[in-house]
């Protein structure tokens, strides 16, 4: 029995179970409403089931998945009197990073994403979201506008990683990464990201420094493609799905190495399914996180987001 | 362990190996800088008998329980008689004081893992800590795959650890060595007040196969060796391996009487 399968059977059996709750009269109502408690727990531990059996390889291409939304579409739905800003002043204006400020709930911010393309036209202008140098460049000189006018940031991180390349070299395609990691610990603002989709290596980390981190859960976040990490163990990236499993990147595994704060749901069928539903459940983190992360003294919240990273890894010292 | 009669990978040379140590493991037919073992690199770097280890005694874990991790750490100790692939602590050069960070490729490429993120950490904190500055000698393949993201948190931890010892006004020369690419090159590698390179070397953030793969045509000549990013405004200065102890004690010594919060006051210096 497929996903799809079982999904409609539980959507038949919830509409019954409404069903059943009209029907029964107030004096059978005692005895029955348990019982069918009982089995609305048993449909949501299917439902909760039915989603963490994604294969971490089903996870990966779901991450990836074309229609999911991007960040101009979350622009879209979440921000108000967007503007958008371009470039790096130093070289140019790498549209694999979209970026500008606008109202979040009548709040100044910042905001910046990685940017796939919709179509293939779209992808190739956009690198597939895979930025140079000058896309970095870009969302630092951005973020550091956004400390000095006291604008919190939200990042959107949906990258294969940050684009191969002569010139992205020959321009410090490592320096710039390195110099937003750098900065970005000790940005006098605050800073929240959220992978939308694939998080892909140093260059989905250099949006992604903050001082909270969420993945959608349909979303990875990893040192190395699940593809390259299969080819360099086992000479063959067919099997990314074994990669994918032992490299732990999917959400859940995540959030128990303490690398991620927190996992935002995706509408049912997932984010690609319905872009608006998707937009609503961020919205809603973003309004908890922000009413958090702006009460504290600046200070607090720099010491906060150095230990953050300060703990991470795991050694022994004999 | 040694090897006599090693080869050059550059040029294919065979020499005696007490003449590549002569060289300090610069080949003398094509000058290509042999990697070093970080225990060489400390010796013809530091002032004798004034390096002193910290967190020697630091080891990995398998977080993860990645595919053979487990016995590629324990061979690799075994090879090489480390316990990881950095070695950190204080030492002298010329008589100034400094914090050393020495990686060494001969541990699983030096790669950076929870480990490696952790020694070099701490040794940015002991710098913070002591008012001292930090000589990095860096060579690694880039994150360690093996440990997944804790190898990638590795390069934001590291890099706010720079930022806290920079903001102190203190000074960090990096030193890189063939190769440098990856999540080194892409946190603390590059973070230098000042990068010195050694000759030939291979600096970048993708690898060269990589990046063939990806744009479909071959590499320029030179493409990601030191000369090339010099060219291109990425390093302050090439190095070659018996000039940098003479390099770093010039530079160390224009910064010894920098002190961030004394005003710039002619005075200090002695003149009237
Ligand atoms: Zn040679």
């Amino acid at each position: 029995m497929g996903k799809k399968d079982i999904e409609e059977q539980l959507k038949e059996l919830q509409k019954k179970l409404n069903g059943l709750k009209d029907q029964v009269d107030s004096e059978q109502r005692e005895s029955i409403l348990p019982i069918i408690k009982e089995l609305e727990t048993n449909a949501d531990k299917l439902k909760v089931e039915l989603y963490r059996k994604i294969t971490p390889n089903e996870r990966v291409q779901l991450a990836r998945h074309p229609n999911r939304p991007t960040t101009i579409d979350y622009i879209k739905y979440l921000i108000k009197d967007f503007i958008q800003f371009h470039g790096d002043r130093r070289y140019m204006d790498d549209l694999a990073i979209v970026s500008g400020i606008g109202f979040f709930e009548g709040i100044p911010v910042t905001v910046i994403g990685h940017q796939k393309g919709r179509s293939t036209k779209d992808n190739i202008k956009r690198h597939f979201g895979m930025a140079h140098p000058e896309g970095y460049r870009k969302a630092l000189r951005l973020m550091k506008q956004a400390e000095k006018f006291n604008r919190p940031i939200i990042n959107f991180i949906d990258t294969p990683g940050a684009y191969p390349g002569i010139g992205a070299e020959e321009r410090g395609q490592g320096e710039a990464i390195a110099f937003n990691l750098y900065e970005m610990s000790a940005l006098k603002t605050p800073i929240i990201s959220i992978i939308t989709g694939e998080g892909g290596s140093g260059g989905a980390l250099a949006l992604g420094v903050a001082d909270r981190v969420f993945m959608l859960t349909n979303t990875i976040y990893s040192v190395i493609s699940p593809e390259g990490c299969a080819s360099i163990l086992w000479k063959d990236s067919s099997r990314s799905g074994d990669a994918a499993e032992a490299l732990k990147i999917d959400p859940n595994n995540l959030l128990q190495l303490g690398i991620i704060d927190g996992i935002i749901d995706e509408p049912e069928g997932g984010a690609h399914e319905n872009h608006e539903g998707m937009a609503n459940s961020i919205k809603e983190k973003l309004i908890i996180t922000l009413e958090e992360l702006m009460q504290y003294d600046i200070d607090d919240l720099l010491e906060q987001r150095y230990n953050k990273y300060r703990v991470m890894g795991q050694f022994k010292e004999a | 362990m040694t090897n006599l009669f090693p080869k050059c990978p550059n040029c294919g040379a065979t020499q005696f190996n007490k003449i590549l140590i002569k060289h300090l493991y610069v080949c003398p037919e094509c000058n290509f800088h042999h990697r070093l073992s970080s225990a060489f690199r400390l010796q013809i770097t530091v002032d004798k008998g004034s390096f002193e280890e910290i967190d020697k005694k630091m080891r990995s874990v398998d977080p993860l329980q990645f595919p053979s991790y487990d016995e590629k750490l324990k061979s690799s100790m075994k090879i090489t008689g480390l316990n990881e692939a950095v070695i950190c602590g204080t030492a002298k050069i010329n008589n100034i004081p400094v914090v050393m960070i020495v990686m060494d490729t001969n541990f699983i490429m030096a790669s950076m893992g929870s480990v490696v993120g952790e020694k070099i950490t701490r040794a940015f904190e002991l710098a913070i800590q002591k008012e001292l500055p930090v000589i990095a000698f860096c060579g690694s393949g880039g994150a360690r795959m093996q440990e997944g993201i804790l190898s990638l948190m590795q390069m934001a931890k590291t890099s706010s650890a720079v930022k806290r010892h920079s903001e102190k006004g203190l000074l960090y020369i990096s030193v890189l060595s063939h190769p440098t690419t990856g999540g080194v090159t892409a946190s603390f590698a590059y973070l230098g007040d000042i990068i010195i390179a050694e000759p030939q070397a291979l600096i970048g953030f993708a690898g060269p196969r990589v990046i063939e793969q990806t744009i479909n045509q071959k590499l320029p000549e030179g493409f990601q060796r030191a000369e090339f990013l010099l060219d291109h405004g990425m390093l302050d200065k090439i190095v070659p391996r018996p000039m940098i102890r003479e390099t770093l004690t010039n530079i160390l010594q224009i910064h010894k009487s920098n002190k961030r919060n004394k005003p710039y006051r002619i005075e200090q210096y002695g003149l009237k």
